[in-house]
Order: C-alpha cells, then structure tokens, then sequence
C-alpha cells in the first residue's frame, strides 16, 4: 500500500532521491555548505599553527619585528629540552594533572552514584553542582584569590578555624608548599561537575536487566558494583579523564588569576610559562617551539589515550 | 511491576540524598559568597571574622560602574551638593564621581563579541553540520576529525601569528577580529552538537519536501530549520557562554577597544588598593546570564560539553 510521497519515494528509489539533481548537485551544495568554515578554521588555526612551526626554527622577536631574523635551526628546540626550568614545569603540571583528575574522578563518580539513586530533588541539586564549570574561569580565579587571602579570606578562615592556626601567617597562595593545592582545590571546585556528569550519564547506560540477573544469581552488591558497575562505566571515566586531561593540560585563565605562576615559580604550568616567553620576554622563535613541542606533546598523548578509549569500547 | 530489584531503599536514598546536598552547599558557598560581597561596604568586606549578618549596601556597584577622584575642598565645592543616592555614597567616602567607568564599556564588548559570534558560528555551524549529516562529503571523517582536534591547542600556542596576521589585516583589537577569533574557536562544538541533532531528524521529511517539488535548499530551511530549530539554539547557548567567558585571547589579543570583561574584572581597583565588593559585584553580574542559562540547557549540558560525545 503506498499512500504519501514519502512512501512513494522510499518504494522507488532505495536511495532515496538524496542523489536527484535539481538546480545545484548535491555534491557542489555539500561544499558550498562546508567550505566557510573550512576556510575559517583554515586561517585562523591551521595557518597560524604552520607559522608558530616556521617562526619555532628562527629568532625572532615580535617587539623587535626590523631585526634581522636568522634561521637557528633546532636550536630552540634543544633549548628547551635542556633547560631545567622548563622540567621544573613540565613537573609541575604533571602533579597539577594527577592530582585534579585524581580527585575530580573520585568525587564525581561518587557524587553520579550518589544521585542514581533517584532520590526526591535530585534534579534541582544537581543542576546547583553543576553551575560552577559554567562559569569564566578567569573571574572563578580571581574570586578565589579573595577567599584565600590571609585572615581575610573566608577559606582562610574556615582551615584556621578548624586547625586552630593563626589566620594572619597562613596563606594558601603565598606558602610554596601550598600554592600547588590551592590551584588543586580550585580546580576540582570548578571542574568535578563535569566528571560527575559523564559519570552519570555513564550509570544510566547500564540496563537494570543486568543487575535483575546478578540479583537472581545472588551476587553481593559489592561484587555487583565491581563486575557490573565499574567495568560498564569505565569508557565513560576515561572520556571524563580525556577531556580534563586536554583542558588541563593547557590550563591557563584559572591558574593566572589565582597564582599567577607563585610564589617563586611553585604554580608556574606550561601555559603559563609560556606567556610569560612570549608575551613579557617576547622570545617569540623560542616561544613558538616551546608551543610546538606542547602541542605534539598533547596531540601524541591524546591520540594513545583514545586508541586504548576503543579499545576499552569494544570489549 | 513498577518495583524492582535494583530500586535503592529509602534508608539508601535518604543517605544519597544527604551528601548530594551537603556537596551542593558546599558549591554553592563560593558562588554566594561572591554576590555577598558585591552587596558589602568595603569595611564587612575585609572584616574579620568574615561577617555573614551585614547591611547591605549599593555602594559596590556604585564603585563598579564610575571612577571615582579624592574630594578636595575646591572639587566639593564645585560640584555642589549630591544630587542622587550614588552621589551621596561616593561623597561618604570622601571621593566626587568623575564619570563612568570602563566595565559598561567591557560588558557591552563582550555582549557584541558573544552574540556577534555566536550568530555567524550558528550560520556557518549548521550549513557544514547539514552537509556533513546528509552528503557524502569525500574525507568525511578525517574532516570532522580536523575540526575537533583544532580544540586540542593551547590558545597562547596561536596568538602570536593571530596576532601578526590581524595586524596586518586591520583587525587587531577590533570587534570583528574578535568575533571571527571566537567563530573559529567555537565551531569545532557546533558542527560536532549540530551533526549530532540533524542526524537524528528522519530523512524521509526531506526526500517528501523533495518529491513535492522543493529544492535542497528549500528543504533545508523549510524543512530541516526548524525541526532541528531546539538543537540549534542549545549550540548557540553553550556558544555564547564559551565565548563570554574566553580569558586567554581576550588579554593577549585586545587592549583597548575590543576587550571583554573577563579580563577587566581583576582589574578593578577602587581608590585604595583592591576594591572587592565592586568587583565582587562585576562578577556577579558577569555570572548571572550564564546561570540561567545553565538552569535552560539542563537537558543538554551533557551533549553541549562533550561535543556530543555522550548522550544523556
């Protein structure tokens, strides 16, 4: 029985009549529609990042642009690789990674949990927890700064209240031991939400079939969590790490407005380093291979991480 | 059966549902701290024990919004008595208001910047999304691929070509270099949204617009539009708030003229050193657009920061 156009359609053509020719072909709509933003994504990432890789073999410097710019070769690059202040934050941010995504995946997978256990409000609530990572992590930042100010800040406060340390000497931000924590603790107030939601969407993914079954073969509920929960969630956890893992990597609005790099050079992460060669010392060659080996850095460890992502999926 | 197995006990529930909601306060305390604060004199601001129990004052978003001088006797005098309640506040403190300042200026760039951006992003987004989603786009997933990888760099591992480029181009520091600069930041999550909605609209809507003597474009706007019109304006949301609140290319890219509010905000100083309940009070207003957005896209919030990459 054909009744609609549609059905007409479908009987007729297997294809459907996507492929039918009428004014312009599919095939030239198809890049009249995609080449704007090729084109956009062309000049504003992909040229800039061939001339970052041009400028990253040269010295020069963008404040003095009618020196004479000499081709250096990898000499940047084996700057960099020999300098141990560029180690120093390379480590820095590798603590700052493990640490936020430690603490973020904790807490958000708990919290996910937590709320699957659809009680009543919990949707409300959640939407409270998630407003954090909503915000400019700029104005979060300097925020921050206030609620870590010695006697001051309500932070500040509240650890000495509970510690019984002296509010005027203790300062989150200005001790080196605790600077690196306090860009930590920051960090996972803005950004566990996100975990905590691909958690959740993660928790939901498990049909309740699978736990009836285990139920019916008197399995405990901690051994349910551990062969059923975990195993089904992990692709989701590991999105959750990809994703933080990128944006942390190249952290940078939070951590400037909260530290700035300090004290001495305790928070001082790769992003930040770089402005700082860029646009203070503007070593511009020395600085475009700094972010050269940044980018590869994050691109290579990305690509690793989401081959062992499918591999996790296909199981 | 509505009862089943894995349904928690109510003792599990009430257990849940406690900690959720001390993890909530806990969240929230920060966020109501900051419109606390705006609402303070700079005394409570700085007071210890910090005061929660104050009288509120206007005075913060007196201080954001004008520059205020020290009153000398000849400027007082000149001025004559205060005329509105703003007034009187700076005069209480023994400054006159010498005009407005640059955070109206700054909201303003980053309402222009936002939406400006978020429209063409839109525009573009949607025709290559379509495409994508109905065509065979030879090196489909290598393309795709492309746009979402350009996420992965470090914004200050581009500025300075942008930088050099805009220069020579005329657009440093300049509305529209901003909003092309957020256009392309931000398409990599609109195409990946976008793809992701139109796929889920029937292709069968379109093939009858065709038999019925439509052509593709007409299709596409007359039929694919506005199916695919609450997906759109979610993207458009979560690309309005990633541009509104973009900090790295704002400070290394705009001084004067173009420069949006995330970088003016911890710059505000009053007349003695750090001024916190103005500034408190240019974040708050600062944050309020986009919590209500947050409370709007609920639904979506999980697609919008994943790229699509999970479904809720």
């Amino acid at each position: 029985m054909i009744h609609s156009p549609m059905d007409r359609a479908a009987a007729k053509t297997p294809d459907g009549v996507a492929k039918r020719i009428r004014g312009l072909s599919d095939r030239t709509i198809a890049w009249i529609f995609v080449a704007p933003t090729l084109f956009l994504l062309l000049a504003v990432n992909i040229f800039p990042l061939i001339w970052t890789i041009r400028l990253s073999f040269t010295n020069f410097r963008v404040n003095r642009p009618n020196n004479d710019v000499e081709w250096v070769g990898l000499r940047n690059y084996q700057r960099i690789l020999n300098d141990p202040d560029v180690w120093a934050t390379m480590q820095a941010t590798a603590h700052f990674l493990i640490w936020t995504i430690v603490l973020q995946v904790l807490i958000g997978f708990t919290l996910a949990y937590l709320i699957n256990k659809k009680f009543k409000g919990n949707d409300l609530w959640t939407t409270i927890i998630v407003f954090p990572m909503m915000l400019s992590p700029a104005v979060v930042g300097n925020f921050w700064t206030f609620l870590y100010q010695p006697q001051i800040g309500l932070f500040n406060y509240a650890v000495t209240f509970f510690t019984g340390g002296d509010p005027a000497s203790f300062s989150m931000i200005g001790d080196v031991h605790l600077a690196p924590w306090a860009i930590v603790i920051a960090d996972t107030w803005m950004w566990t939400p996100f975990v905590m939601l691909i958690c959740l969407a993660g928790l939901r993914s498990i049909p309740d079939s699978i736990y009836e079954a285990a139920e019916c073969d008197r399995a405990s509920k901690w051994r349910q969590f551990w062969t059923i929960t975990i195993p089904m969630a992990l692709p989701f956890l590991m999105l959750a790490v990809l994703f933080r893992g990128i944006e942390n990597f190249k952290m940078f609005d939070l951590v400037v407005q909260l530290t700035g790099g300090g004290p001495g050079n305790t928070t001082t992460l790769t992003s930040i380093d770089l402005k700082r060669e860029a646009f203070e010392k503007w070593r511009t060659g020395y600085s475009s291979a700094y972010a050269v080996i940044l980018f590869v850095t994050v691109f290579g460890l990305a690509s690793i991480y989401v081959k062992a992502l499918n591999k996790v999926k296909e199981r | 059966m509505s009862f089943s197995v894995t349904d928690p006990s109510k003792g599990a529930k009430w257990f849940a549902g406690i900690l959720v909601v001390a993890y909530a306060v806990i969240t929230l305390i920060p966020l109501l701290w900051i419109v606390a604060t705006g609402f303070k004199s700079p005394v409570d601001s700085i007071a210890y024990p910090p005061v929660v129990v104050f009288e509120p004052t206007l005075e913060g978003y007196v201080n954001l919004f004008t520059d205020r001088t020290r009153a000398t006797d000849d400027m007082l005098e000149a001025a004559g008595p205060p005329t509105t309640w703003y007034d009187e506040i700076a005069r209480e403190r023994g400054t006159v208001i010498s005009g407005p300042s640059r955070y109206g200026e700054r909201f303003l760039n980053s309402v222009i910047i936002g939406f400006g951006s978020t429209a063409l992003c839109m525009v573009l987004g949607t025709m290559a999304a379509y495409a994508f989603s109905r065509f065979k786009v030879p090196l489909k997933d290598d393309l795709l691929f492309f746009i979402l990888s350009t996420r992965m760099m470090p914004p200050i591992a581009v500025a300075i070509p942008i930088f050099l480029m805009f220069r020579n181009l005329g657009l440093n520091d300049t509305h529209l270099g901003m909003i092309l600069l957020y256009t392309a930041v931000n398409l990599s999550l609109s195409v990946w949204l976008l793809k992701g909605f139109i796929d889920e609209i029937p292709i069968e809507y379109e093939e009858a617009a065709l038999i019925d003597g439509y052509t593709r474009f007409q299709a596409f706007y007359k039929v694919v539009l506005p199916q695919a019109a609450t997906g759109i304006a979610s993207t458009a949301i979560f690309c309005l708030i990633f541009a509104w609140n973009e900090y790295a290319f704002a400070v290394l890219l705009t001084s004067g003229t173009a420069q949006t509010a995330p970088p003016f905000i911890p710059t505000i100083i009053g007349t003695s050193g750090k001024d916190w309940p103005a500034v408190a009070a240019g974040a708050t207003i600062f944050l309020i657009p986009v919590m209500v957005f947050t409370i709007l896209l609920r639904k979506h919030l999980l697609r919008g920061i994943t790229f699509g990459a999970v479904r809720k």
